[in-house]
């Protein structure tokens, strides 16, 4: 990890999804409060038959070098519009999420 | 030199039919993403081999290039990348993971 670098912040890390995916909704929440550990949802119609190693990449690839320097611990949950239709149809029998 | 190591993982993850690389090992994982995808695979009780990239930079520098994926843990079965943490934890939830793992194990 490279020392001296500024922490990347929830918003940033929001925009540059949405930059690389203009259509996504995107939710990051900071899990410690510390700027080290996200979690980010990101629903995109683009990753429609996408595997979720592709799906992942995408959104890897927007963060880049932060993802390299600035990102200790992103965890990402990708979605399609119709799979969060069909989780929260399905909702009482699984987990829901926030989106 | 740096293709010396790209070769090396590629025979690492064609060698073992399920390998993870990981920080620490599985008594002693040193971070929660590695030790999530370890209680995955040990709630399957199927056996794996592991790989601990800080006890190798090369190596660790070399698996995120060698899959073009940024980040560890990442599983492989049978030589395909798999994914890391988040995936594996969402194959086994939805039940994707153990016919994968199975099939890998009875080749």
């Amino acid at each position: 990890m490279a020392t001296g670098v500024e922490p990347i912040t929830a918003e940033e890390i929001r925009a540059r999804i949405l930059e690389a995916l203009p259509d996504a909704q995107v939710e990051v929440r900071d899990f410690t409060g510390g700027g080290d550990h996200y979690e980010a949802v990101v629903v995109s119609a683009s990753f429609a038959g996408k595997s979720r190693v592709a799906r992942h990449r995408l959104v890897y690839g927007a963060l880049q070098d932060a993802m390299a320097q600035r990102i200790h611990a992103l965890a990402l949950k990708t979605l399609t519009p119709e799979e969060v239709r069909a989780e929260a149809e399905t909702a009482g029998l699984g987990k829901t999420h926030t989106l | 030199m740096t293709d010396d190591i790209l070769a090396q993982i590629d025979e690492q993850v064609k060698k073992h039919p399920i390998l993870i690389y990981m920080k620490g090992t599985p008594s002693f994982p040193m971070c929660g993403f590695s030790a999530a995808t370890i209680q995955v695979f040990d709630s399957l009780g199927v056996p794996y081999e592991t790989v601990d990239v800080l006890e190798n930079p090369a190596i660790r520098e070399g698996i995120k290039r060698y899959s073009n994926w940024p980040t560890i843990p990442q599983v492989y079965i049978n030589g395909e990348f798999i994914g890391g943490c988040d995936i594996i934890r969402e194959m086994h939830a939805k039940g994707e993971l153990e016919p994968l793992v199975r099939a890998a194990l009875n080749r």
